[in-house]
């Protein structure tokens, strides 16, 4: 009967799964607009997230953007076989960024930013069917970044940033399958920490061979988020020895926040200008997810991520003096492998419309608007590695529709 | 200049909104479940569900009838499947709690005690108890509002059209489930289920009609050996009989025909054999093994002594009355077998059993006079009047687990204030050793067939007229043999009947568990969809729960 101990605690592996397939590449409302491409365009002072070398290109001394997004997603979940169905009722995510960057000297730039590249909350309907993987997760990590910038050649920018990730999570599931204290009540795991720190850092390159025609790389290192001080909570178990007992206990486990290089081309011609990125995220990394709870008990779960690619165009118009307009367009492919399809992470490859726009109250003052409409395609997937305690594995199946709204706001400033 | 921008740029923004609308239309599946486009009704009509039926159909379990079994009786998960093709409410006469048991005007009925939960410990798991906690329902307190679910824990076939079944006058003659729900003090069953006009029914009665008789050991009478008159009037039965196949089939076409008199369809449901459940098989009747350290080095005094007694029952003309223990393979419980006449009413047989009560002293080194092992004869021999070996074709029922491993205290303290050393006497009344189980807690072969007759001619019954009347009929018998024997596989799981484990049956061995009544409804739910071509999909029993953990217990 330990096993049962060791199993619910094991299943809280889950907890963390859903950071993979949901990167959220919110950082900044001019980028997004125009398919959240970057790694070659110094529009702002947004360029500290998107390549730190684009800094020192910035035209005035003191830059500062500011902004941020309602993330209004939802999944709808389906299993013909046995007729149920749930909606998640997420609250509304609000990532946000704030960037500041100012010029030393003509080939000299430091700058800080603050931004929220995880995040998510997934609400399932309390005890719905897929309730013994998640109930309820809200994961959010918010990086502060330290940058440096500097023009090597005529051509050659080089960035460096320190990287500092504060990482929190709030996770809840029901034990089993069919747990119940003895009122009905579903037995449930909940697990809960923050202020998690992790440091990394991140270095970029922008070759600029003519004047409208830049080339940007920049890559982002892997943080390891090790929470140690976090709580878990048992309740609504039976009162019997043949379960784990109500109350809180520690846990320690670690997340691998992955390392992720881009590779960009931006080419500006008279009010346009176009842009690709390519972007990989070396989620391969995340193996395996390691809890070990205070009473010494250990699980470890495959996860098996693949690294992950996604292709990023995006085009800008200066319709007038004041007007700028974007769009673009995205594909994100997921890292969750078929077979590990969980309902905390019900992000299957999606494709991204954006569009916004900005406009100029004056040189040094505009407003900037964003529109993501985040769409992913109905699949039939399952994740394949729970079972009850001293049990078969039990696939949890089912069909997902997922969508995600993201409309942002920001200004930006110069002088 | 300057307003001429503006003009564009609100045009601009004007189109920017369109798009931002446009895109936030509904986040919907090709095929969308819950907007009902995937499965069909086929030619039934699901509107209003009935059912109909005893505690299965209630969703008793644990020995009690509480809130979580109510909640996953076999017909609201039905239910829940039915609403995917438009089927409405399911109401049930749900009770107050999850305690089980029940009250009349604040007193608690006898009989109806708190459902049983699985006590543990280190170890593991002990056995099951009576969760603690005071009940609640009280069956004065009539349940008022509209009903879908008709079944009446404990109801035989002829209750259910027995006008005052549920009159609180007639206790504890009366059923206090029905009470607790009848429209009025002498309605009936079945006129309350075929006023509720449902366009869809379940009917399944007929399980206690053998049932009582079966887990009693077979202590009713078999109401079904002849068709005399007596027989023929359920009102003049005991609890415990069988009921005679011919009343069976009456009422039962009589409620056939009432609930299907508005059109309604609807599936009948066969009676399960009670070897498919845990009560007759969770104890083995060949249950001594020589590997037991209780009981293998105790073998060689027993069959010495019986080997005496055995003597004496070839000279009185009873060879299969013998009993012996092998050293190799496990040997039968010794029971007490009605059947048999009872050699104790004859002096010679006392009189035999003085000398080998003399031999068995003297092995244990107790000097005992004549007279003294005369009083003992007189005392045992009652005891071994009416014996045989269990075979193994006996069933043993589970309330006899409790017993095995122990004495009977009785006859234990009789034969220590008698003289007798406390280990002598011990080794004389081990319960299914040497002192005889009961003849209740046997099912012998006898007993089995009666059980089967009727339940094979109440089959044939339902089988017929579910035929005559284009009715699905379901195979809960043939159902739970394949749980029974070798289990049945789902996702995540093995579901099988064996005692507590097994997930299929709840804790007093006869009723299902929620994951049981899961399998039930899917079982229905594929008999219905062959016979009326519906397309219902059937529900996940793992999500279901088996027996409840607790230590939670009684004082």
């Amino acid at each position: 009967m330990n096993k049962l101990k060791v199993f619910a605690l094991l299943c809280l592996a889950s907890a963390f799964a859903y950071a993979g397939g949901y990167r959220v590449s919110t950082q900044s409302n001019k980028q997004l607009a125009m398919g959240h491409t970057g790694v070659a365009v110094v529009n702002s002072a947004d360029v500290l997230f998107f390549n730190p070398a684009g800094l020192v290109h910035l035209e005035n001394k003191l830059n500062v953007s500011v902004g941020g997004f309602g993330v209004f997603s939802d999944v709808q979940y389906q299993n013909t076989d046995t007729g149920a169905f749930a909606a998640t009722d997420s609250p509304v995510g609000t990532p946000f960024y704030a960037y500041v960057s100012y010029a030393l000297s003509d080939s000299f730039a430091v700058g800080l930013g603050i931004y929220t590249p995880y995040g998510s909350n997934v609400t399932w309907p309390t005890d719905w069917e897929g309730s013994h993987l998640v109930n309820e997760i809200e994961l959010q990590a918010i990086f502060i970044q330290p940058t440096i910038s500097y023009q090597l050649f005529e051509n050659v920018s080089l960035g460096v940033g320190a990287m500092i990730a504060i990482g929190s999570v709030d996770f809840n599931r029901n034990a089993s399958r069919s747990l119940t204290d003895e009122q009905g009540n579903r037995s449930n795991v909940a697990i809960s920490d923050s202020g998690v720190v992790g440091i990394g850092w991140n270095a970029g390159i922008m070759f600029t061979p003519t004047d409208n025609l830049s080339i940007g790389f920049n890559y982002r290192s892997l943080i390891d988020i090790e929470s140690e001080d976090g709580e878990a909570t048992f309740s609504n178990f039976p009162n019997s020895p043949l379960v784990p007992a109500n109350g809180t206990q520690g846990f320690t486990a670690t997340l691998p926040l992955p390392a992720e290089a881009t590779l960009g081309v931006a080419y500006s011609c008279d009010k346009w200008l176009f842009a690709f990125d390519y972007n990989r995220a070396f989620w391969s990394e995340y193996e395996n997810l390691d809890i070990v709870f205070e009473n010494g008990s250990e699980s470890i779960n495959p996860r098996n991520y693949k690294d992950a690619s996604s292709y990023r165009l995006g085009v800008q118009y200066m319709a007038t003096d004041a007007l700028t307009l974007r769009g673009g367009w995205y594909f994100d492919e997921s890292p969750v492998q078929s077979g590990f399809f969980a309902p905390e992470t019900p992000r299957n490859d999606s494709v991204g419309y954006t569009a916004g726009l900005s406009y100029s109250f004056s040189p040094s003052f505009s407003i900037d608007a964003s529109f993501l409409y985040l769409r992913f395609k109905e699949i039939t997937e399952s994740y394949d590695f729970y079972a009850d305690p001293g049990e078969q594995p039990a696939p949890f199946r089912g069909t997902y529709k997922s969508r995600a709204l993201i409309p942002g706001i920001g200004i930006t400033y110069s002088m | 200049m300057k307003k001429i921008n503006m003009k564009n740029s609100i045009k601009y923004i004007a189109l920017f909104a369109a798009a931002a609308v446009l895109v936030s239309c509904e986040n919907e599946f090709d095929e969308s479940i819950e907007d009902g486009g995937v499965y069909s009704a086929g030619e039934a009509d699901f509107t209003k569900f009935v059912s109909v039926g005893n505690s299965l159909t209630s969703g008793f379990a644990d020995n009690a009838l509480y809130l979580e079994g109510q909640q996953n009786s076999f017909p609201n998960i039905m239910a829940q499947q039915f609403e995917l093709v438009g089927g409405g409410e399911f109401n049930q006469p749900l009770v107050n709690d999850n305690i089980g048991g029940l009250l009349f005007n604040g007193t608690q009925l006898p009989g109806f005690n708190t459902r049983l939960v699985l006590t543990g410990n280190a170890m593991g798991p002990v056995g099951p108890a009576n969760i603690s906690g005071t009940p609640s329902t009280d069956i004065a307190n009539v349940f008022s509002g509209p009903l879908n679910n008709f079944g009446v824990p404990g109801a035989k076939s002829f209750h259910l059209g027995a006008a005052g079944y549920g009159n609180p006058a007639a206790l504890p003659n009366a059923n206090p489930f029905y009470v607790r729900f009848a429209s009025t003090p002498n309605a009936t069953v079945i006129g309350d289920a075929v006023a509720a006009n449902g366009t869809f029914f379940t009917l399944w009665i007929g399980n206690n009609d053998i049932l009582s008789y079966a887990t009693s050991g077979g202590s009713g009478v078999d109401r079904n050996a002849s068709n005399a008159a007596v027989n023929l009037i359920p009102a003049g039965y005991g609890s415990n009989d069988i009921t005679n196949a011919n009343v069976f089939a009456s009422v039962y076409s009589d409620y056939v025909t009432a609930l299907t008199a508005n059109g309604a369809k609807g599936a009948l449901i066969n009676i399960p054999d009670v070897t498919s459940i845990p009560f007759f098989t969770t104890v083995p009747s060949l249950a001594l093994s020589p590997l037991d350290p209780n009981f293998g080095p105790q073998i060689p005094l027993l069959n010495q002594f019986y080997g005496g007694l055995n003597s004496i029952f070839v000279a009185f003309g009873q060879p299969n009355r013998q009993v012996q223990f092998s050293t190799t393979a496990a040997s039968g419980l010794v029971v007490r077998d009605n059947d048999l006449a009872d050699l104790s009413m004859n002096q010679a047989f006392v009189n035999a059993l003085i000398p080998l009560i003399q031999g068995v002293a003297m092995q244990a080194n107790v000097p005992i006079s004549p007279a003294q092992a005369a009083g003992l004869a007189q005392i045992l021999a009652p005891q071994f009047g009416q014996i045989r070996q269990a075979t193994a074709n006996d069933l043993i029922t589970f309330p006899a687990a409790s017993l095995l491993g122990g004495n009977n205290q009785a006859i234990f303290s009789t034969l220590t204030s008698a003289g007798l050393p406390v280990e002598l006497a011990g080794a004389l009344t081990a319960n299914g050793v040497t002192f005889p189980l009961g003849d209740n807690f046997n099912l012998d072969e006898d007993e089995q067939a009666s059980v089967t007759a009727a339940q094979t001619s109440y089959n044939a019954t339902i089988a017929s007229l579910a035929a005559a009347n284009g009715l699905a009929l379901v195979d809960a018998r043939s159902a739970l043999q394949q749980v029974a024997q070798g289990g049945v596989a789902f996702n995540g799981g093995f579901l099988t009947s064996t005692y507590a484990s097994g997930g299929a049956f709840s804790l007093d061995g006869v009723h299902p568990t929620p994951r049981g009544y899961a399998f039930t409804a899917n079982f229905i739910i594929d008999t219905i969809n062959t016979t009326y071509g519906s397309t219902l999909p059937k529900v996940n029993i793992g999500q279901y729960k088996t027996v409840q953990p607790s230590n939670s217990v009684g004082q």
